[in-house]
């Protein structure tokens, strides 16, 4: 169990340093949830507050998303990826790995945005330990999200394709950018089976104490649940691809 | 629990019965053979025969449809995990990691297969060290010259001291200076006592090289023997290399005199590999004379390599 921890750990280090700085990485993963909050904050200005949890829910998402897309697309379509397999450890462990270098890039990804929502829109979260502890199992939760949709495509040069094909919809369908309380019924049961909802429900309660759908302990549950079901579906995944 | 199979000492590596289908095409046909501890094993077969096949499923990279592969007494089905800590994989690309340097490269794997701390940074320098490229062990892989990739890409292999290793086209696409290093390293290794299994297209390489060699065609088996021995199974054949003037016959009129096992042509020069010089060469000298053509140049050499390996194919096809 530790030696699988451990492997899993060293997966994850080698992915940030081999991967941290390739564009497509940069491009979805940085540059395009800074350059997206900026517009909607200098757009909206100071009525932003209910905007800005799904800032940092969209940051996380395509942070931890894009990492775990481009460290697979280059290790399926170069070879490398079975590399991994020649190691002394279960799919399990590998999946694991992926994740959490895509956890943590999404970690980095949230902290510029949570930067420019506390100086443009100055409302400080009113449950921080709840804030922290929502980022963290959004984060996971995308990672393993991630992970699971690139294993999903058999064609690695296809994989951020589909995985744009995935996450624009749900941006405009999971309550970080249209309040999906507004919206026809059909768009809230959609809504309700978007797991970007639950992240953006949990970091909105952090920080004004409401929520739109889900209430943030049903919501945060629900999510290790999720991240846990993706894990071994990923794992079950890659065993099925070997011929 | 792991139950090791009693396998003869001689055995490291045993295939018996193996077989692999993918839907109805059959990739390996139920082939049986043993490779010994300590010897240099090669494994040749056009493409498409299955030797890749035959490799992946020995390093799990690919599942067994029927029968069993052992490694050291490992059952490759059962015992995967403990298959991987004693073999060593050098695939026919360099497909390390770009961006990590030779070093962290060696590091990575060490940490994959659990080598203590201490430990992997020693055999990461001597690694790097015997395949000559410590003065650039800061350097990242994508910038290293194909050569050097190759020779790390076998380093990496080596990093958890794997009792066998498995070269694919180790030396595939390299200069003459950069192959003799990495076959200088490759023999040094088997001296050390590591098991090598070679997978090539290089006949001539193989032949040098390797103790005993296994011809694998339509996922069969073909033939198991030392160089010389398959070399003698086709001693009785040579090649007369012959060249005509002013024209060149048909080759299906060549193949069709006695004696003639099979004809190529290579440019002007026409290869009979034949089993009886002196009656050959009076019907050759004969049916110049009927077409009123004049023999250029005629040359009598032994088969060589190739000759011989395309010979068992040949004949494989022929059954």
């Amino acid at each position: 169990m530790i030696n699988e921890l451990l492997g899993s750990y060293y997966i994850a280090k080698k992915d940030l340093k081999e991967y941290y700085f390739k564009p497509g990485t940069i491009s979805w993963g940085l540059v395009f949830p800074i350059a997206f909050t900026l517009a909607f904050f200098i757009r909206h200005g100071g009525s932003s507050t209910w905007l800005a949890p799904g800032m940092i829910s969209l940051a996380i998402f395509f942070g931890a998303t894009s990492m775990s897309g481009m460290s697979l697309v280059f290790e399926r379509r170069i070879g490398s990826f079975e590399r991994l397999l020649l190691f002394p450890i279960s799919y399990t462990g590998i999946a694991l790995g992926k994740t959490l270098s895509s956890f943590l890039y999404g970690v980095i990804s949230a902290v510029p945005v949570i930067i420019l929502a506390f100086i443009l829109v100055p409302i400080p979260p009113s449950n921080p330990l709840l804030l922290i502890m929502s980022i963290a199992v959004a984060t996971f939760l995308s990672s393993t999200f991630g992970v699971l949709l690139s294993f999903s495509v058999n064609d690695p040069s296809q994989i951020m394709i589909v995985f744009n094909l995935v996450r624009f919809p749900m941006m405009f369908l999971s309550d970080t950018i249209i309040p999906v309380a507004s919206l026809p019924e059909l768009f809230r049961v959609i809504a309700l089976a978007m797991p970007l909802t639950y992240m953006t429900e949990s970091i909105r309660y952090s920080y004004t104490t409401a929520y739109d759908l889900v209430p943030p302990l049903p919501s945060i549950a629900l999510q290790i649940l999720l991240s846990i079901i993706f894990l071994f579906v990923t794992s079950r995944l890659i065993k099925s691809k070997i011929p | 629990m792991v139950i090791r199979r009693l396998m003869s000492d001689e055995c490291i590596l045993e295939a018996r019965g193996l077989f692999k289908k993918y839907g109805d095409l059959v990739a390996v046909n139920g082939i049986n053979f043993c490779v010994k501890r300590g010897e240099i094993f090669g494994f040749l077969g056009p493409n498409g025969a299955g030797k890749t096949t035959t490799v992946r499923m020995f390093c799990g990279l690919t599942r067994i449809t029927a029968g069993e592969a052992y490694i050291d007494g490992y059952s490759v089905k059962k015992d995967g995990k403990k298959i991987k800590r004693i073999i060593g994989v050098v695939p026919d690309i360099s497909n390390l990691y770009s961006e990590l340097t030779c070093l962290e490269n060696l590091l990575f794997s060490g940490e994959m297969y659990g080598v203590p701390k201490r430990k992997r940074l020693e055999k990461a320098e001597e690694l790097l060290r015997f395949f000559g490229l410590w003065n650039r062990r800061n350097t990242k892989f994508k910038n290293l010259s194909k050569g050097l990739k190759r020779r790390l890409t076998l380093a990496v292999a080596l990093i958890h001291d794997p009792k066998i290793l498995f070269l694919d086209e180790p030396t595939l696409g390299l200069d003459v200076l950069s192959k003799r290093a990495i076959w200088d390293r490759i023999l040094k290794l088997n001296e050390m006592g590591t098991t090598i299994f070679l997978t090539t297209h290089n006949i001539y390489e193989a032949f040098e090289i390797c103790e005993r060699i296994a011809i694998i065609n339509h996922g069969e088996i073909v033939a198991i023997e030392r160089p010389e021995s398959l070399k003698k199974m086709f001693s009785a054949r040579e090649v007369l290399e012959v060249s005509f003037t002013p024209d060149n016959p048909p080759i299906e009129e060549l193949r069709s005199l006695h004696g003639v096992v099979d004809v190529e042509k290579e440019k002007s020069i026409f290869k009979l590999v034949i089993e009886k010089p002196i009656d050959i060469l009076e019907d050759l000298a004969k049916y110049a004379r009927d077409k009123g053509l004049n023999i250029a140049t005629l040359r009598l050499r032994e088969a060589d390599a190739e000759e011989v390996f395309l010979n068992i194919i040949g004949e494989m096809r022929d059954d």
